[in-house]
């Protein structure tokens, strides 16, 4: 039983990590950018959430509905995730003809992670809040087992949003353009491709996913920091690699295995162990299987 | 001199060594996003050789700096089997999983980190700084030092003119590893105190920053990038604390270093100091030449 109930707890963790993940495998596969703004989109979605909805003296305190504040944090992070495209892919892209050749787009991300946030640390201080639910009782109680309301929503919503996914990348016409651009952007243009209309697109995808996920951590685990999003991405990435960078279905599957890892870690040595297993099981496959453990992609292999 | 001072100071020198030992695989062409891996071995490796075995500092400094400089030998071997954002990704790895065993050997403190008593002080911090400077200086001039800009600038060019890229990219690796064994060593014993949350991830961001925006095409980039970085955030807070109109300066300056950050990408994507600049300054190139040569 209390083996099970860890297994559960690894599962919604893991379901989490599976949003993050596929939002930094799709940027990755389609655009070849790994993109570390995305634990700040991550923040900035749970932070504004819980700064709408809940009253007291912050700023912008104003005791929205948690539906609009919800709604308000992923628009707002969305916009950010598009701001970031404009300074970063589009940029590169309309300067040097290739943004994928060059580290710059990563180096602009990791000054926009720090950008965000320090803006969120200026606006509501370093601390952790209180993220209060609007629910009385978010748990199921199933025999002596105990199931969390939003994380069970996360690990649903998750795999229901990546099989809508999968669906709009296999079976859309804007699937298939962003397919072409992942496979060469230069063909994808000379095919008629708007590369710089599509390509917002997976920025608005990855900002809504981590918003999500944002949102969903917060209600989950009831609390909220500016750097919320650091372990929770370094954790994702770790979920990104062993599912295969650009693989969004391997994303999930290592994103459940990397909460599944932990927990088990946790529960069985104690906190702090977890980084062994966790990472060096991540180092060795980067090294032996560097497409990950489930099927193959041509990635990243470019100097950047 | 004032104990602020003192105490800038010695962060400055620790960073601009830290800064080196991320350039120096970064001008042959490797990103590096686990600074704080080799910085924590030195670091580990120095405190306990002055805390445990009791071993005199200067001892202790060579051989932190010579265990970093080991490991990062050995996980360099597989770590060039990897390419672009997978070499980011095992780097960034490596560093946790350094953290992640350190974290758990009881005999250095653990989660609670590491407490030494011998202390390092600026007399013994400056002097190896600028001592990292010149030999890396001089490293970059030597003929090691032309094969590694052979390798930044085009790999395949390189290999055909007969520069050894495996062994030049090991030995890239391994020397970085060990200066940042020294930058390790002497974070420890300057503040008496090391524990892996101080030097995680953040750390090794901070410092690959300090480098891509100094600029890896000379060996004035690094340095250039941690003095700016460590001394502009401090600039900032000073000022702020000049005039209350000011106090919003206190709490932006990371902001700024962040825009920074992100329009320095966009104006100078080779970082400030570049050779070009270099030339333009010491007046062996027109104003007016062509800036081809930064267009790597």
């Amino acid at each position: 039983m209390q083996l099970l109930q860890q297994i559960i707890n690894g599962l919604m963790l893991g379901g989490i990590l599976a949003f993050v993940a596929v939002a930094f495998t799709l940027t990755i596969g389609m655009l070849n950018f790994l993109n570390f703004t995305i634990p700040a989109l991550f923040m900035i979605a749970g932070m504004v959430t819980w700064a709408l909805s809940s009253t007291g003296s912050h700023l912008f305190a104003w005791g929205w509905h948690w539906v609009w504040a919800a709604c308000a944090g992923i628009g707002i992070a969305i916009l950010a995730s598009l701001l970031i495209e404009r300074f970063t892919y589009r940029y590169m892209k309309a300067r040097f003809g290739d943004a994928t050749e060059h580290a710059l787009p990563l180096v602009s991300s990791l000054g926009f992670l720090i950008v965000f946030e320090h803006l969120a640390m200026s606006l509501w201080g370093g601390d952790p809040q209180r993220f209060e639910l609007p629910f009385k009782d978010s748990n199921l109680r199933i025999g002596g087992l105990v199931i969390g309301i939003p994380h069970l929503t996360s690990l649903c919503l998750a795999i229901a949003l990546v099989a809508l996914l999968h669906w709009l990348l296999t079976r859309t016409r804007i699937g298939r353009a962003l397919r072409a651009i992942a496979e060469n952007p230069d063909a994808a243009t000379l095919m008629g491709v708007e590369v710089q209309r599509i390509v917002p697109v997976v920025f608005v995808i990855a900002g809504a996913l981590s918003a999500l996920a944002g949102i969903l951590y917060a209600a989950s685990y009831g609390t909220v920091t500016p750097f919320m999003g650091d372990a929770i991405a370094t954790d994702a990435i770790a979920g990104m690699v062993l599912g295969g960078l650009g693989n969004i279905w391997g994303a999930i599957a290592g994103g459940l295995l990397v909460g599944l890892v932990k927990v088990l870690a946790i529960s069985t040595f104690g906190a702090g162990v977890e980084k062994i297993p966790v990472w060096g099981l991540l180092l060795l496959i980067l090294i032996l299987r560097p497409s990950g453990l489930f099927g193959h992609t041509k990635i990243g292999k470019g100097k950047f | 001199m004032s104990g602020y001072l003192a105490g800038l100071l010695a962060v400055l020198a620790i960073n601009i060594i830290v800064a080196y030992s991320v350039f120096v695989p970064a001008a042959a062409g490797l990103l590096n996003l686990g600074a704080a891996g080799f910085v924590l071995v030195g670091a580990y490796g120095a405190g306990a050789m002055t805390a445990l075995f009791g071993l005199p500092l200067w001892l202790a400094i060579i051989l932190g700096a010579l265990l970093a400089g080991a490991v990062a030998f050995l996980i360099s071997f597989p770590i060039l089997r990897t390419r672009g954002i997978y070499m980011v990704l095992a780097t960034f790895a490596f560093a946790e999983v350094v953290a992640g065993v350190l974290l758990n050997i009881p005999a250095l403190g653990g989660a609670a980190g590491l407490s030494v008593m011998a202390y390092a002080g600026l007399p013994v911090v400056v002097p190896v700084a600028l001592a990292v400077v010149v030999f890396v200086a001089w490293l970059m001039s030597t003929r090691f030092g032309l094969s590694v800009r052979a390798i930044h600038d085009d790999e395949s060019v390189a290999h055909l003119f007969g520069v050894n890229l495996r062994s030049t990219q090991v030995a890239a690796m391994t020397i970085g590893g060990a200066i940042g064994g020294i930058g390790g060593a002497l974070l420890v014993h300057q503040f008496n105190f090391i524990d892996v949350q101080s030097t995680g991830v953040l750390f090794s961001i901070y410092v690959l920053l300090y480098v891509l925006m100094g600029g890896t095409q000379t060996v004035w980039g690094p340095l250039f990038g941690a003095l700016f970085f460590t001394l502009a955030p401090e600039g900032l807070r000073k000022l702020s604390e000049l005039d209350p109109a000011l106090k919003f300066l206190e709490g932006s300056r990371y902001m700024a270093f962040g825009v920074a950050v992100v329009l320095l990408m966009m104006w100078r994507p080779q970082g400030v100091v570049t050779r070009t600049l270099i030339e333009r300054l010491a007046g062996s190139r027109k104003a007016d030449a062509t800036a081809s040569g930064t267009a790597a």
